[in-house]
Parts: structure tokens; C-alpha cells; sequence
């Protein structure tokens, strides 16, 4: 078997991917800031439940969070029948529905990632930058946002890797279309089903695997490259 | 009057309290370790609320549980050293001095220069807070808190992590310090040597023990 060339309708499927992918983790970082922000910082009745919730992607059969989407999210359903009545916007069958099903599965790590970071803050540094004359807002842009950045960048590069990896949620919710939904793994999952496809599976798996373990090599980067300066500060 | 201090505050099982009236100058809290010195400190810069009482500073009144004022921690313009030095990791020796500038305004009680030279900072400017050396890190809190234009300082045990040599340094750094701004300093210690070298206005703050009626300390100096 030769390998050959990346054809047209991969470069497609590539772009695609990518272009979900980076829709997804942008539409995710504030809201997982958020969230992850109210984690590590508030005390509030529901948090155990919250917390829970949050993780439930993680562990529930993408299948059934796909279902779920196409219930909450379809055209009869109670989001995204509003979303068509007001803005005439419809996620089925659309890229931008692909998106919202990557953003839901990555949410979980970006969260987790960017809560980690949060709580290793100093808040005594916090304190500092208030006795100095900060208010709640110079504070969290100038202190707790830089120092929390190392997670919160690693967030995004495991949130996007989990996005290309995406399968079972996209292609219950927004099935298999070539150019609109047919993502890297959707697109792998096809040329399986076909007779003289494998040439094809092979040189998408291997822009996969590329691909991801360089973003786990990039968070990892970013990771170490945030410790010795904690570890610094300690004394 | 510079500092006019009433507060109680219940942590735990123990009561923690202070009545003081004070002229200008260094007022030196003294008294044990686990007394609530810290914790008064923190009322007066407003990271802790008293359960009752008022707090007023260089005539401004920063807290009032009657009159319900509560200034919030960055309009209270106090120059707070910890005993840990708190430094930004993220940035320069230099961004770290000039953090608080912004609240001091047009006429800072020294300029950036002067506070150099004061506290010896110049060689230090480029460097990162990872780098310095207690001694130095100490300097530097003292010179990012007095560019913050502060109307009096809190001083938390600030030689605690300082070898002999480097403790004389620094307190010959706050006296001169003290001597050229006026600013009031309310001085927190265990070790009343190195407070009487700075001031003979020493309240001492007792051990407040889980049992029977708490004892508050009290002082009208000047």
C-alpha cells in the first residue's frame, strides 16, 4: 500500500476539523472560565451538583449526550426551536451544531485544567494587589488571570484536541455530511465502510495522531514552563 | 491623631480586641505569637471585618460598624508589609514598585528616584522577585508599598525572616524612612528590642485564651 498524497477532499475535511474545533474551544473559554472560576473560588449551595454536572460529558455515552443535543437542540426542541423562531439560526445538519457538540465534550477538561490553576493562585497575592490600591477587576486582569494563564492555555490546547477527536455527540446530532459535518473522525469512520478507502483512513489517522500528541506536547510545555516560577515564589 | 482603633472580632473560640488612641509617630503592637496581631492589622487594612467597633486613621474613618462604613481594602490607602514579602512572581522588581502608583497620584510622598536611593533598589530594577534574596525582597515590598502614596503603614512582622545583619539594615531604612515622610506606622512584633529601637509608644497585646472574659488591650498615648 502507498501512502500518497493528502487529496482535496482531506485538505477539506482537515480545515473542517480545525475550523470546529477552534470554534469550539472559543465559545467554551469564557464560560468554562467562569464556571471553573466559581469552583474553585465561591462556596454556594448546588456546587457538589454542579460540579458533577459539569463532568457528566465526560462519563456519559456520547451517543446519548448527541441525543440529548438533538432534543434540546433540533428543530422541535425547546432551545433550538426559539433559537429558529427568533434568528432563523438552525444547528442541525450544520457545521456550527458539530461545533456546539465538540464545545459541550471539551468543557469538562478545559474546566478541570483552568480550576486547577485558579485554586494554586496565591490569593495572599490577591490581598497584596488590593492593599496597593486594585480594585476586584485590575486584580483579577493583573494577578489572577496571568498567574492562572499556564492552565488556562493548557485548557484550551486539551479542549481543542478533545474537539478533533469528537465522534459519537457529533455524528448523532449532526450526522455525516461531506463539507459541513464530516469531521476527522467521521470522515476516518467512512473510508472504513469503503472497499479501496484505506490509503485514505491512514493519512487521516496520521494527521490525527500528529496532530494531538502535538498539543498534549504543547500543554505539557506549558505546564512546566509555569512551575519553577511558583516554586520560586515559595520562598 | 494617627490611629483610632476600637474593634473587637470573635475568630474561633477566642476574642481578639484593641482600644487605642495614638499621637503621630510609630505606634509598636507587642505581645505573643497566636495574641491577634495579624488579625488587627487586617481589620485596619480591611482584608478582615471587626464583629464591632471603628477604625479611623489620620482622621479619615475607614470603618464604622454604627455609622455602617466599611471603606473598601483599595481606598483605605494603607501600605501594608507582610511578613512575607508578596511580591509579584510575574513581574519585574520594577513593575512591582511602580503597581500601586496609580492610587498616589500627581504628588507621591517621594519620587521613584529618591525611593531608590533610600532603600538601595537600584541594582535590582531588571530582576525578577525569584532572584532576591529575603533582605532584598523585604526592600522591595517597602519601597512598592510607600510608592503607592499610603496615608499610613502596617508593618507585619517585617524582619521575621531576616538573618541579624540584614534586620539592623532594615530598620534603619524604616527610621530614615519614617523620618523624611511622617507617615504614621502601626509596627506589629514579638521581639520588643527591635521595637524600642524604632519607637517607645509599645502596646502590648495579651494572649487572649479560649477561657474566661477576654482582657482587651488598651492605650491613650500622647
Amino acid at each position: 500500500m502507498t501512502l500518497g498524497a493528502i487529496t482535496p477532499e482531506e485538505w477539506a475535511v482537515i480545515t473542517l476539523s480545525l475550523q470546529v474545533s477552534l470554534a469550539a474551544v472559543a465559545i467554551t473559554l469564557p464560560f468554562a472560565f467562569a464556571i471553573a472560576w466559581a469552583l474553585a473560588r465561591w462556596r454556594f449551595p448546588g456546587k457538589i451538583l454542579l460540579d458533577a454536572l459539569v463532568h457528566l460529558p465526560l462519563v456519559v455515552p456520547p451517543v446519548v449526550t448527541g441525543w440529548l443535543l438533538l432534543l434540546l437542540l433540533g428543530p422541535n426542541g425547546p432551545i433550538g426551536g426559539w433559537l429558529d423562531r427568533m434568528f432563523g439560526i438552525s444547528l442541525l445538519f450544520r457545521w456550527t451544531g458539530a461545533a456546539v457538540a465538540a464545545a459541550i465534550m471539551a468543557a469538562p477538561l478545559m474546566i478541570r485544567a483552568m480550576r486547577l490553576s485558579i485554586e494554586a493562585v496565591d490569593r495572599r497575592l490577591e490581598q497584596a494587589a488590593q492593599t496597593l490600591g486594585a480594585g476586584r477587576i485590575r486584580t483579577l486582569f493583573t494577578i489572577s488571570l496571568p498567574l492562572a494563564l499556564p492552565g488556562v492555555l493548557t485548557g484550551l490546547v486539551l479542549g481543542f484536541a478533545r474537539s478533533i477527536g469528537e465522534f459519537g455527540a457529533t455524528i448523532t446530532f449532526v450526522s455525516d455530511i461531506p463539507g459541513e459535518t464530516r469531521t476527522l473522525p467521521i470522515a476516518i469512520y467512512a473510508g472504513l465502510q469503503q472497499p479501496d478507502g484505506e490509503a485514505s483512513v491512514t493519512r487521516l489517522a496520521i494527521f490525527s495522531i500528529a496532530l494531538c500528541l502535538g498539543a498534549l506536547l504543547l500543554s505539557e510545555w506549558l505546564t512546566r514552563r509555569a512551575s519553577p516560577q511558583r516554586a520560586g515564589h515559595v520562598l | 491623631m494617627s490611629f483610632d482603633i476600637s474593634v473587637r472580632r470573635r475568630l474561633g473560640e477566642r476574642s481578639i480586641g484593641l482600644d487605642l488612641q495614638s499621637g503621630s509617630g510609630i505606634v509598636a503592637l507587642f505581645g505573643p505569637s497566636g495574641a491577634g496581631k495579624t488579625s488587627i492589622l487586617n481589620m485596619v487594612a480591611g482584608l478582615l471585618q471587626p464583629d464591632w467597633g471603628r477604625i479611623a486613621v489620620a482622621g479619615v474613618r475607614l470603618f464604622d460598624s454604627e455609622a455602617r462604613i466599611d471603606l473598601p481594602v483599595a481606598r483605605r490607602r494603607c501600605g501594608y508589609i507582610f511578613q512575607d514579602d508578596r511580591l509579584f512572581p510575574h513581574m519585574s522588581v520594577e513593575a512591582n514598585l511602580l503597581y500601586g502608583r496609580k492610587r498616589a497620584g500627581s504628588a507621591p510622598a517621594i519620587d521613584f528616584t529618591a525611593m531608590v536611593d533610600l532603600l538601595g533598589l537600584g541594582a535590582l530594577l531588571e530582576r525578577r522577585p525569584a532572584t532576591l534574596s529575603g533582605g532584598e525582597a523585604q526592600r522591595v515590598a517597602i519601597g512598592r508599598a510607600l510608592l503607592s502614596g499610603p496615608a499610613f503603614f502596617l508593618m507585619d512582622e517585617p524582619l521575621a525572616s531576616l538573618d541579624g545583619a540584614r534586620r539592623d539594615d532594615i530598620l534603619d531604612r524604616i527610621a530614615h524612612m519614617h523620618a523624611l515622610t511622617a507617615i504614621p506606622i502601626l509596627y506589629v512584633s514579638h521581639d520588643r528590642d527591635e521595637l524600642l529601637r524604632l519607637t517607645r509608644e509599645i502596646v502590648t497585646i495579651p494572649y487572649q485564651g479560649s477561657s474566661g472574659s477576654p482582657t482587651f488591650a488598651s492605650a491613650r498615648l500622647q
